[in-house]
């Protein structure tokens, strides 16, 4: 208690730096954990967080139920495990191909031009694929000259629509994740590399000996990450890219608590949506690392 | 150093994929601005893809530039960004200059407090009602309130300012320095680095985003520019913007007022961050390691 007091009297001014961020958290973090409870209620503006009746679970049995559970969960799912299986090691394979090139203004260069799609929003990218994947737009132009393509509305086509999520996410994002890689690289010890040398190991083996086993703790941690937000995709992307047609591929957790709580206010129903999300990604997240911590010994906490 | 053979070869097809890597990047961004500054007429007869303008006007800039949505959209994000990253600034440099200190009681509960909101969130429904609650629902405070500080970002700061050398905190102390004081004068001057990636993250992400808008804000008035965009590239809506064309010219000089509108909402940011490169890489570096 004394300790207490004491702290707050010589750190009296570093509190009062700290208290609007606490305040921000408490407020716009905590608050919404709070209001997650409308999810077992039946939320009324009037009424509010605290006031609202309860419902018991009936709307997370109304989302298990329902007729589009299986699909959003199926979508959200493959999403994730296929921008998992190649737009991770996307950034990996791009971080090693630069940490084998020697002239610094190239590969300077190249890191430049590859960061700069990060830059670009999201509006402007998906805009732009709209332009070019049109019926009569530049890619369908290239295919049919080419290869004698039948021009295809990409962004309509069910079908395309993982692919083209992926594709870009790639295109956008490559360049940027290779830097924490690189970052890897670069801290391991180069003694390493010339115990290999003298050993006679080759570039790749190199490569496959030091660089990669030196980069498995910043892949293992991203990987974790990653587990944690596997129910998380882009939401904000994939309204932007979507339309009904395509909602058989697209329409995942974090779209459909969109169009429930916000466009139809069903408010209640779409928090439960939301919490179950929060929920099992929470969860994920910590079977992910506890099982990283006991193979690895690589962990978040 | 010698390479043999194969090494030689790998070296040569591995600047090939890098350079077409590059191109990839680079060359839609390339073909929108050529498109923007070409010929409508040209532009639609076009086929594949462009190596230089059709022609060359600057007409679609014009109408953009007159467009009255577009320049009040502009001017809102402007606002956004500016204000939006001094309160993100303001606030996370002294959170996490307190959080950078040694000795303080609170500082573990607290940074657990931070850290835990990046891996358990209320969600967005019970986010918008909070937001709504708190008569904030088409202000402008409603994009900048509720994302007053990142923790992504904080973590990455207080990292930057622990490593200023605790003894010149100390001389600073012995000067008569309070807190404020050290970390305006002694801790920020120090940390500039890390500022200047701060001030890139916190505003691309302002220059950028639109979700908050569409769900916060009803007003026409108050929309930022990416959402004006989102009617326009997405929407396909760029009938406001032709009042003053006549009918026969509408689709073609459309199709080059998109490319004009991409060209200036995006060209802004593209000057700023190769500047700050050599900062980012460490930034990321940082977050990545504590977060």
């Amino acid at each position: 208690m004394q300790r207490i007091v004491k702290d707050f009297r010589r750190n009296k001014l570093i509190y009062l730096m700290l208290s609007p961020a606490v305040l921000y958290f408490l407020i716009f973090h905590y608050g919404p954990m709070y209001g997650m409870q409308i999810a077992f209620k039946d939320y009324s503006i009037h009424l509010g967080f605290t006031g609202s009746p309860w419902a018991g679970l009936e709307h997370f049995k109304e989302f298990f139920n329902n007729f589009y559970f299986f699909r959003i969960m199926r979508n959200t799912i493959l999403l994730s495990v296929y921008s998992l299986l190649f737009a991770f090691p996307a950034g990996i394979i791009l971080a090693l191909l630069l940490n084998e090139i020697r002239s610094t203004w190239f590969k300077r260069s190249v890191q430049t031009i590859t960061y700069m799609p990060h830059f670009i929003s999201l509006v402007v990218v998906v805009g732009i694929m709209f332009d070019f994947l049109a019926r009569d737009g530049l890619i369908n132009q290239l295919l049919s000259a080419l290869f004698g393509f039948e021009p295809v509305s990409f962004m309509r086509e069910a079908d395309w629509f993982r692919f083209l999520y992926i594709g870009s996410g790639i295109w956008q994002n490559i360049g940027w994740s290779s830097i924490i890689f690189l970052a890897a690289i670069a801290t391991i010890d180069p003694s390493l590399y010339e115990a290999a040398k003298i050993d006679g190991a080759s570039r790749w083996r190199q490569t496959w000996n030091v660089t990669l086993p030196g980069m498995a703790p910043t892949i293992i941690i991203l990987l974790i990450l990653n587990i944690g937000q596997l129910l998380t995709v882009g939401n904000e992307k994939i309204l932007l890219m979507y339309n009904p047609i395509t909602y058989e591929t697209a329409d995942v957790i974090g779209t459909y608590t969109y169009r429930k709580g916000i466009l139809e206010t069903d408010y209640s129903y779409a928090a439960a949506v939301g919490m179950f999300n929060a929920v099992i990604s929470f969860s994920l997240l910590i079977i992910a690392n506890s099982i990283s911590r006991k193979v690895s010994e690589t962990k978040l906490w | 150093m010698k390479l043999t053979a194969g090494e030689r070869a790998f070296q040569t097809v591995n600047i090939v994929v890098l350079v077409l890597l590059s191109l990839a990047a680079l060359y839609p961004l390339v073909f929108v601005l050529f498109a923007s500054f070409s010929d409508p007429g040209l532009l639609v007869q076009n086929r594949g893809l462009l190596l230089l303008p059709k022609g060359f006007t600057t007409e679609a800039y014009k109408m953009v530039f007159m467009n009255p949505s577009i320049g009040t959209a502009y001017l809102n994000t402007l606002f956004y960004v500016f204000a939006g990253t001094a309160v993100n600034i303001a606030l996370s440099s002294m959170a996490a200059y307190g959080l950078s200190r040694r000795d303080v009681f609170w500082k573990n509960a607290i940074m657990f407090m931070i850290v835990f909101t990046m891996f358990f969130d209320g969600g967005i429904i019970p986010s918008y009602l909070l937001v709504g609650n708190l008569g904030l629902l088409d202000s402008r405070w409603a994009l900048i309130i509720p994302g007053a500080i990142s923790a992504f970002n904080l973590i990455i700061m207080r990292t930057a300012f622990q490593a200023v050398p605790v003894e010149l905190e100390e001389s600073a102390r012995l000067d008569g320095a309070g807190d404020f004081r050290i970390c305006w004068s002694v801790v920020f001057p120090l940390s500039l680095p890390v500022i200047a990636v701060m001030l890139l993250f916190y505003g691309v992400s302002h220059w950028n985003s639109w979700f908050s808008a569409m769900i916060y804000l009803q007003d026409r008035a108050l929309f930022p520019l990416q959402l004006i965009l989102r009617e326009i590239l997405i929407s396909n809506d760029t009938g406001s913007m032709l009042t003053s064309v006549s009918s026969g010219d509408q689709m073609p000089i459309g199709q080059t007022i998109k490319y004009a509108t991409i060209i200036i909402a995006t060209i802004p940011i593209l000057c700023v961050y190769p500047f700050l490169q050599k900062y980012f890489v460490k930034g990321v570096m940082i977050g990545a390691i504590k977060g």
